[in-house]
């Protein structure tokens, strides 16, 4: 076996590696630590855009890679799969590892012992969620990516945090049990944990036993859209990322998505439009659950008071347009759809960092944020003049380096063009891709079709409005500010994230027609069946190891 | 032996259902293990239950799961043990840091205003 087909495992194997290094290394060495981390995650991305530009090279009904970690025949033992989609997930969550590290380098790996390892445990439960092919595989790393977002999320400590993650853990223990009865449930009516197994199996169920798998399916549905924050299981998602430390909040812009993944990849094998009696089963549930979640996320962001707040609430908007647009089962939609979550997520990182930075430069002028807790109504209309005692000097002075002249330049054209990207305002990414799936709704003409066309509208005045709003409130009503202190450390990964978005219009063709091929392989389940069900463990030869 | 594993799985989920919506943070944790254990027979259930079979195939005796059980729930359950004890002492470290902040023991932190 060629060295090039175990770049596969690579992403889990690298981050993990990484990990346990770190580990060793005591509690102490932050330097050495940060620069492991570093490498290791950049070298992640790497990898995954080499996973991308070989599943892109070739054809479709070949463009994909299979590895068998174990070497065991292929229903038995653990497959790992890179198609088109899971190439693109990996991409997106180097991407915004690497910002979100970057990020953290400047001031939040201080806060706490264990950061790094965290980091990279987190990197490895999501490279390995997207890249198996294993229903109790997928299982094991969602378990790996929450348990490092736990340490995660309470990093930094605090009170807001640890009531936050208290919630944050109990709902996700709950849907973990979920997933198990989900899985358990599966493995009773095919006997096989291998989804393509699974999938291959499902024609084949006795009528008797349907009920049991379609209870089974709903159930684990129901696990990975609580995970992607879909009304009504998502009270939790606002307050535990506004509560979460900048880069923690930046990576957990993808955590929604994977729930988002989960579904897209397992609904699509299992339940395509010839699959008998359980043809498009839960289709209408997918679309109405992502309109009402749409639409909740819409009066959400109207509704916050605080830029962290809102950012979760964006979140939760486009976990509903992309489950919504999936639950449609068109392949046009769904190519807008993937063209959608790139872009969202990459702005959604952006927006969570820039949150930091922008409430920095408050509290430089009217004294510490109060926490919003969705309790107390309509505190931060009237904006209080700054108390007369409010220390000017920022507390952080010692870890800050040198004040950027541009400093507020640099905030102001980073927010509006997150702003831009995550309303889906022309001419950025946002609007491409919204421009697809309005285009591809318009050819459906259904009533929920109709709905959606109608929400993704609204949803982008409302949060155009309500990012206007906070971005007058920032920008333009504070008089004689002193300039906010950043680092270009920090400055480096927004802009590098927006830059991201901007490339994916400048290449609009190129990466429209790759979610294209994406849509029509995900449409086409059989091809994904057969490249699994045809893999073969590599035969040991004489010599030694393969 | 269905009616006894059925019962035993519908008392410790309805069990568990009850405490984790308390107010209580003991009680959610309490709730959340029992919850846990429901899931774990729920699992070891679904491989046919079997009494005096043993998943490993002894010669002579062909292997289909007339004479044998299904080892595989058998190895999915201990796995879900694991992964279930862990998060369930993350989930009480995080406890006791709330009570050490809040003082109480209420989910949110602060008791409900009348």
């Amino acid at each position: 076996m060629p060295a090039s087909e175990h770049l596969l495992v690579a992403p889990v194997l690298l981050p993990l590696a990484t990990a346990a290094l770190m580990l060793l290394l005591g509690e102490g060495r932050r330097g050495l630590k940060s620069v492991l981390n570093l490498l290791s995650t950049a070298a992640g991305l790497a990898i995954a855009i080499v996973l991308l530009l070989q599943v892109a090279q070739q054809d479709a009904p070949a463009a994909f890679g299979v590895y068998l970690p174990g070497n065991w025949p292929v229903p038995f033992g653990i497959v790992l799969v890179a198609d088109r989609l899971s190439a693109l997930m990996a991409v997106l969550t180097g991407c915004v590892g690497l910002a979100s590290l970057l990020f953290a380098l400047a001031r939040w790996q201080h806060a706490g012992v264990y950061f790094h390892v965290l980091f990279q445990l987190q990197l490895m439960g999501l490279y390995g969620a997207f890249l198996t092919a294993d229903l109790f595989n997928l299982f094991v790393f969602f378990e790996v990516l929450l348990a490092a977002s736990y340490g995660l999320l309470l990093h930094g400590g605090g009170s807001a945090r640890v009531r936050a993650g208290l919630h944050y853990i109990a709902i996700n223990l709950v849907a973990s049990l979920l997933f198990l009865i989900g899985v358990a449930v599966l493995y009773g009516v095919t006997g096989t944990l291998n989804m393509a197994d699974i999938a291959h199996k499902l024609p084949d169920v006795p009528a008797s036993d349907r009920g049991l798998l379609h209870a089974g399916a709903a159930i684990l549905a129901i696990a990975f859209l609580a995970k992607a924050g879909l009304w009504p299981l998502n009270f939790w998602l606002p307050p535990a990322y506004a509560a979460a430390s900048a880069p923690a909040a930046a990576v957990f812009a993808i955590l929604t998505k994977v729930g988002v993944y989960a579904v897209l990849r397992l609904w699509t094998l299992c339940f395509p439009a010839d699959a008998g009696p359980s043809a498009g089963f839960g289709g209408p549930a997918l679309v109405w659950g992502g309109l009402l979640t749409l639409a909740f996320g819409a009066v959400g962001m109207l509704a916050s008071q605080q830029l962290a707040r809102l950012a979760g609430f964006a979140v939760i908007a486009s976990s509903g347009t992309l489950v919504a647009a999936i639950g449609f089962a068109a392949p046009a939609l769904s190519s807008g759809a993937l063209f959608y979550l790139s872009s969202s997520t990459l702005a959604g990182c952006a927006l969570f960092l820039l949150v930091e930075l922008l409430e920095r430069a408050r509290q430089v002028e009217v004294g510490p944020a109060q926490h919003d807790d969705g309790q107390r109504a309509l505190p931060a209309f009237v904006e209080a003049e700054p108390p007369p005692d409010v220390n000017l000097d920022d507390n952080e002075e010692a870890l800050t380096g040198r004040a950027i002249p541009a400093a507020l330049a640099f905030l102001g054209v980073a927010f509006t063009v997150c702003a831009l990207v995550t309303a889906g305002l022309p001419p950025l990414s946002g609007f491409v891709a919204k421009l697809a799936m309005l285009s591809a709704l318009l050819e459906l003409r259904t009533p929920a079709a109709w709905t959606l066309f109608g929400l993704l509208l609204v949803s982008g005045l409302c949060g155009a409005i309500a990012l206007m709003r906070v971005g007058i409130r920032h920008f333009w009503t504070p008089q004689e500010r002193p300039a906010p202190r950043l680092r270009v450390i920090e400055t480096l990964p927004i802009a590098a994230l927006l830059a991201a978005s901007l490339t994916l219009v400048l290449q609009g063709e190129a990466a429209l027609a790759y979610a294209r091929a994406t849509a029509a392989s995900l449409q086409a389940p059989t091809l994904y069946i057969d490249a699994v069900m045809g893999a073969r463990p590599v035969a040991r030869t004489a010599g030694g190891a393969p | 032996m269905e009616v006894v594993i059925s019962l035993a799985v519908g008392v410790m989920a309805g069990a568990g259902v009850w405490l984790v919506l308390r107010p209580r943070t003991f009680q959610v944790l309490i709730g959340l293990s029992l919850l846990s254990y429901a899931v774990n027979l729920f699992i070891f259930s679904v491989g046919s239950l079997a009494v005096d079979r043993e998943p490993i195939v002894r010669p002579g005796l062909a292997a289909d799961l007339a004479n044998y059980t299904d080892p595989l729930p058998q190895s999915l359950v201990l796995t879900a043990i694991v992964i279930g004890f862990a998060t369930t002492a993350l989930f009480l470290v995080v406890l006791l840091a709330l009570r050490g902040l809040s003082g109480g023991d209420h989910v949110d932190g602060q008791e409900e205003r009348p």
